[in-house]
């Protein structure tokens, strides 16, 4: 056997080993939270290495326990779903609203300074949210806004709008600028262009992109602690669960049940839309 | 619009009549250019507002309060400008654990980041040529990267956990462990290699691995993009000429793929030197794993100091700039070189 012929051989097993290594690694670890948020807690002490769950001893409980309201001895979970899924969504909105026009413009309008502006844009991506922090924490509590959704959903545009721009103005260069040329043609003028002829055309982009921001306030951490962790009425699934993780003695079980219900949402949304997503991501990666 | 009106590039107008001379006659600017820059103006600047007003100018005023004596109970009563102090600085360089907490911080963030690359690599080699189900796996290799932070940590907490975990239960019976490990918060554990005493930091190591299992996808993602996007000729050609497997892929793979390697290196350096939420969650900063990132929010939320918390940011952002700084000044000069 010659060297090609072993290593083919070799690496053609190995390929195979690597595949089945990383499915382990990948989905395990979900298979593993799904499996103990139906498990009874006693249980759980009892055989901690078991993979599967008996018929007889899964349990709802642990997801009745972490939805109901705390007035009904729950963990309130539900009214924590609302107040992420309304951030998010707000997040959503705003920050399309605010990178449309400038992603269109850096990408299709040569004007002054253009240039830089679009670099600052790329730059803003690369900003460490631990400098944002603080100040955006002494701004919110100054001004009152500490512990309001709508405010959390404003510090998110923060962290969505550079990833935003970059994936738009991605889209927007490949739309054919004649595209353009006959809209104006025909009596459009900028606004209506992009209004009428853009956005539409744009709209793998546009959902692509508003559901890689939804995914990102949804899966916030940092600054919704800082700012909601004293007002327990207004916090995400996330803030929630980690609050509960801390303070009270709540189930490792249940805490699973309440990760599951966090990550379906995230995940199904990623399944729907994981075509746009991964090419709107990694557009660009491909020409060097 | 013609081709023509579009020539002079409006971004430069002070070139643009030497640059076509034929129509230099004309006004310095055509009014058809003018109204483009207004446009253009008028488009970008919500844009632009937005950023400036949540990213610019929140950083310029982190760095001005990193320069003032700023508690939180003072802010209703403090204006913007006054107080000048660098007493922020001093304290965050004499404060107990700066220097170890930046070792820390380099170590999680050189490993994470190389972790995650060569495992994000991997799979992309794995991946690279199509098999029955290739979408699926492709997708479902995503998932670490696109969970909730907080259900990822919590899974990896309670896998990991000395009483309930499964980790240390199949290493007891498969592996023989006398003792439960406690991976998250044993700061050195003993580990004996060859006879020979070795203290391994643990916590961080977890972390570490935490963060390449987490963040693999993002560079395999890009990867495996560009890896698709070699044509397939050069690759025949070599095979052709003898070469084995790892020649290719040393000969003809690697330098496709370096520049997206050295672009996702700077990019998971980055964001994991600033990294936040992952430590805290896994080991809240205990154990060896107190990352710069954690000390900001300590010093933001449990002593309310504004100012020691901004210059804390300030200085980890410093550092980073300087890191990268050495790292476009050297390493993407040889790469010139070597292109070359």
């Amino acid at each position: 056997m010659t060297r090609a012929q072993f290593e083919d051989r070799l690496f053609g097993a190995l390929r195979y080993v690597v595949i089945a290594l990383l499915l382990i690694a990948t989905v395990v670890p979900f298979y593993y939270m799904v499996l103990l948020s139906f498990r009874p807690t006693g249980e759980l002490l009892l055989h901690p290495g078991r993979l599967w769950v008996p018929l007889h001893e899964i349990t709802l409980s642990t997801y009745k326990n972490i939805l109901e309201p705390t007035s009904k001895g729950g963990q309130g979970l539900l009214g924590m779903l609302r107040n992420s899924a309304l951030v998010s969504l707000g997040t959503v909105v705003l920050t399309l609203a605010a990178s449309v026009p400038g992603s269109w413009a850096i990408s299709r309008l040569k004007f002054t300074g253009s240039r830089q502006i679009s670099a600052l844009f790329l730059a803003v991506y690369l900003f460490p949210a631990t400098l944002l922090a603080v100040p955006l924490f002494v701004m919110f509590a100054r001004i009152g806004l500490q512990g309001s959704l709508v405010g959390l959903a404003v510090v998110y545009i923060a962290q969505t709008v550079p990833v935003s721009i970059y994936m738009l103005r991605n889209y927007f260069t490949t739309i054919p600028t004649s595209v353009e040329e006959a809209a104006s043609l025909d009596g459009c003028n900028r606004l209506q262009t992009l209004w009428r002829v853009v956005l539409p055309l744009a709209a793998p982009s546009l959902i692509a992109t508003g559901l890689y921001v939804f995914m990102i306030a949804w899966n916030e951490f940092l600054f919704a602690l800082l700012f909601l962790a004293a007002t327990p009425s207004k916090w995400t699934v996330s803030l929630g669960l980690s609050q509960m993780n801390n303070a009270i003695e709540v189930p490792t079980t249940v805490l699973m049940a309440g990760s599951v219900v966090l990550t379906v949402p995230v995940i199904i949304l990623f399944y729907a839309a994981e075509r746009f997503l991964t090419e709107g991501l990694t557009t660009g990666a491909d020409k060097g | 619009m013609n081709p023509t009106t579009l020539r002079p590039p409006a971004d430069r107008p002070e070139k643009a009549p030497a640059a076509n001379a034929p129509g230099a006659g004309r006004a310095r600017r055509s009014p058809m250019a003018r109204r483009r820059n207004l446009a253009g103006l008028a488009f970008v600047s919500p844009t632009l507002v937005v950023v400036l007003v949540i990213v610019v100018l929140p950083i310029c005023w982190t760095i001005l309060l990193a320069f003032q004596h700023a508690r939180l109970i003072d802010l209703q009563t403090m204006n913007f400008f006054g107080g000048w102090t660098t007493r922020n600085f001093r304290q965050v360089f004499t404060a107990p654990g700066f220097w170890s907490s930046l070792a820390t911080t380099l170590v999680y963030t050189v490993g994470g980041t190389l972790g995650s690359i060569v495992l994000g690599l991997v799979a992309a080699l794995a991946l690279r040529r199509p098999f029955r189900g290739r979408g699926i796996v492709r997708s479902t290799m995503l998932l670490p990267y696109v969970a909730p932070v907080v259900a990822a940590t919590f899974v990896w907490e309670t896998a990991l956990s000395p009483q309930t975990g499964i980790v240390d239960n199949w290493g007891q019976h498969l592996f023989g462990w006398h003792r439960p490990i406690a991976f998250l918060s044993t700061s050195s554990y003993q580990v004996n290699l060859l006879g020979a005493h070795v203290h391994v930091p643990l916590a961080l190591l977890t972390v570490v691995a935490f963060e390449t299992w987490r963040y693999f996808p993002f560079a395999f993602l890009f990867l495996l993009a560009r890896l698709q996007a070699v044509p397939a000729g050069i690759e025949e050609a070599a095979t052709v000429d003898g070469a084995t497997l790892t020649q290719r892929f040393r000969h003809i793979l690697l330098p496709q793929l370096m520049p997206v390697i050295a672009l996702l290196s700077v990019l998971r350096f980055i964001m994991t030197f600033n990294k936040f939420d992952d430590v805290y969650l896994l080991t809240g900063g205990g154990s060896g794993t107190d990352v710069v990132s954690v000390r900001v929010y300590d010093f933001l939320t449990a002593s309310y100091d504004v100012g020691a918390a901004a210059a804390q940011a300030l200085v980890l952002a410093v550092i980073l700039m300087v890191l990268l700084g050495v790292y476009f000044g050297f390493f993407a000069k040889r790469v010139q070189e070597e292109e070359a």
